[in-house]
């Protein structure tokens, strides 16, 4: 390998790396500071002698007791984990039997279905909202969860079919027809042999369709209207700002407990992720 | 006839086989049927296809359909025609939106390159922590967007920014900077966020890029003379163009059609001068209830993402051609 001088690698190294270190984590530590900060110190004149804006003294969990006692964060948690859950099973579902087709079957038109899904991966939901507000409302499902564990596959269908479909072709189709000879339909072949070899594609696909679907806001804004039947992300932005008065500890601790079961499942389940994530890019 | 099936015992298949006349014995129309390759991709197709066409397909048409109308809440309308393309056109708000959306998109693509090629290159390398430096570098990208901005906002506080207090403290300024209270410097940090948020994306998947390219290449190179800036560009560019190509594109949909970071951050203010095209047609759509309008201008981003694509898909096809 190329040989480097210590002081080269400090300056070409470590000190960059240190800084996008900080740059990515500082708004994280800052969430967690303000979270814990009494409400005393949180406003405190910006040029006072004994502003000690990087660190407390005295950490309290005051906001944190306020958010889960007195507002409806606790349902919200649940709201979004359900919509989740849900929408990426059914996306996972049907991207496994559509992905096992593109791959595997020849039909008439598999080309133009294949491009067709895959444009609409690229289809942006604030292009369709509007129209989409609508056929909501005309399907009677305004306000309820259905809303958007329904819409919610819209994107994320089309990537976990592009995933799956990328996966399922490295495959050996050996495999399969070893299974059909020994006597297995083509469905028994795909659910039995297949589906089992491609476990770790549709952890993949699921993990990054669940962080995907914790991640939404539009839809969400836009379909949703009862407090209580609110997610996370629009549960924060619309509710914990009364009038035009910014409760800072409260919603830093929201956006930070809102945040823990995403980056859990995230931590338990990275190299997954990455696949998942440089997987929906390649195809 | 009946053969030994290694690994097959006990499965329905293996049943089948021992049987002189399987199907005449057992006859599963359901089962003879899907045997049919286009019947059965058929219906492992039809969930998907229903769901696109409900949710994506029809309020596609839906939306031209309304954005040719003058539908309010309340008010049905009638066909007007192009009415409210050439009226947003004229529309001093929908041009200001209209010109942050590409100055946005542009910046903040640049940035998320440049950085994230950096930091790919860096992670690029043999290090203790890796793994975990890698793991924390993607989190900006799974936390979602609105928390996160949240928090930024906080640090651009007009009254208790904490980049205000350390550039005070540190001697730079006397007086405040207007993050969020000037149009321009709002701006501005929205692309920082956007670039915060970006950027790991980009780090990872040129990272995976980079991970396919033969440290051989490299040694040949360096052998030769090249230093590591002349390696980068005649070793590492051209090999992770393909990846970058695609990458980009997918970065621009996702920032060119941005809603969350502006609605969290300004909300389209101060005075309307940081609206994106998407929280402007929230804004009329949904908030006044104009929605054809809102439609239009919605609609007003297609183009510019039907160019990308199709760029992107004739490059793919290219790709697999050669």
């Amino acid at each position: 390998m190329v040989i480097e001088q210590r002081w080269k690698k400090w300056v070409f190294f470590y000190v960059p790396l240190t800084l996008f270190m900080i740059g990515t984590l500082f708004p994280f530590y800052w969430m967690l500071i303000t979270a814990v900060r009494p409400d005393a110190e949180l406003y405190r004149s910006w040029r006072a002698v004994n502003n000690t804006p990087f660190w407390t003294l005295s950490p309290t969990l005051a906001h944190v007791q306020d958010l889960l006692a007195r507002t409806t964060f606790p349902r919200w948690l649940w709201n979004t984990f359900f919509i989740a859950v849900v929408s990426t099973g059914i996306s996972l579902l049907c991207g496994l039997l559509a992905g096992y087709a593109l791959a595997r079957l020849r039909f008439p038109m598999a080309g133009m279905l294949g491009t067709s899904i895959f444009v609409t991966y690229l289809v942006p939901p604030t292009l369709l909202f509007i129209p989409l507000a609508d056929i909501i409302r005309n399907f009677q499902l305004g306000n309820t969860p259905w809303a958007l564990i329904l819409t919610y596959p819209t994107f994320l269908i089309p990537f976990c079919t592009w995933l799956l479909m990328g996966y399922f072709k490295t495959i050996p189709k050996e495999l399969e027809e070893c299974a059909r000879i020994d006597g297995a339909t083509r469905l028994g072949a795909m659910v039995r042999i297949i589906f089992p070899i491609a476990v770790p594609g549709i952890l993949s696909a699921g993990i990054f369709a669940f962080t995907l679907s914790w991640n939404e806001f539009i839809y969400a804004l836009v379909f949703l209207s009862s407090p209580e039947r609110k997610t996370v992300p629009v549960g924060v932005v619309s509710e914990l700002i009364r009038g035009d008065i910014y409760f800072w500890g409260q919603l830093m601790a929201g956006a930070l407990l809102g945040s823990v079961p995403v980056a859990l499942v995230y931590s338990f389940f990275v190299e997954y992720y990455v696949a998942g994530l440089t997987g929906s890019v390649k195809g | 006839m009946k053969r030994p099936i290694p690994g097959a015992a006990g499965s329905p298949a293996s049943i089948e086989v021992a049987l002189p006349h399987p199907r005449a014995s057992r006859p599963v129309p359901l089962t003879r049927f899907l045997e049919n390759e286009r019947l059965l991709a058929f219906v492992l197709l039809t969930p998907t296809v229903v769901l696109l066409g409900l949710f994506i397909a029809y309020p596609f048409v839906m939306g031209i359909w309304l954005s040719l109308n003058s539908t309010s809440v309340g008010n049905p309308g009638q066909f007007v025609g192009i009415k409210n393309f050439v009226k947003a056109w004229n529309d001093s708000i929908f041009q200001t939106s209209f010109r942050n959306t590409f100055f946005y998109t542009f910046w903040a693509t640049i940035f998320k390159l440049a950085l994230g090629m950096w930091l790919a290159l860096l992670l690029n390398r043999h290090f203790r922590g890796k793994r975990l430096v890698r793991a924390s570098m993607l989190l900006p990208f799974i936390i979602p967007t609105v928390l996160s901005t949240f928090a930024w906002r906080w640090m651009f506080d007009p009254t208790f920014s904490v980049v205000n207090w350390v550039l005070y403290q540190a001697g730079f300024i006397v007086n405040k900077l207007p993050f969020l209270s000037d149009g321009a410097w709002a701006m501005w940090c929205a692309i920082v966020i956007n670039t915060w948020r970006g950027m790991p994306f980009f780090a990872i998947t040129l990272l995976a890029g980079l991970q396919t390219i033969s440290p051989d290449l490299h040694e040949a190179a360096s052998l030769d003379g090249a230093n590591a800036w002349h390696r980068f560009w005649a070793v590492t560019w051209p090999l992770l163009k393909p990846v970058t190509i695609v990458v980009v594109v997918f970065s621009i949909i996702q920032t060119f059609a941005d809603f969350q970071l502006i609605y969290v951050l300004t909300g389209g203010g101060p005075a309307n001068s940081t609206h994106l095209l998407a929280t402007y047609a929230y804004q009329l759509g949904v908030n006044s209830g104009l929605l054809s309008e809102g439609a239009a201008i919605s609609l007003f981003m297609f183009p510019v993402l039907f160019a990308v694509v199709w760029i992107q898909l004739r490059y793919l096809r290219r790709l697999e051609g050669a």
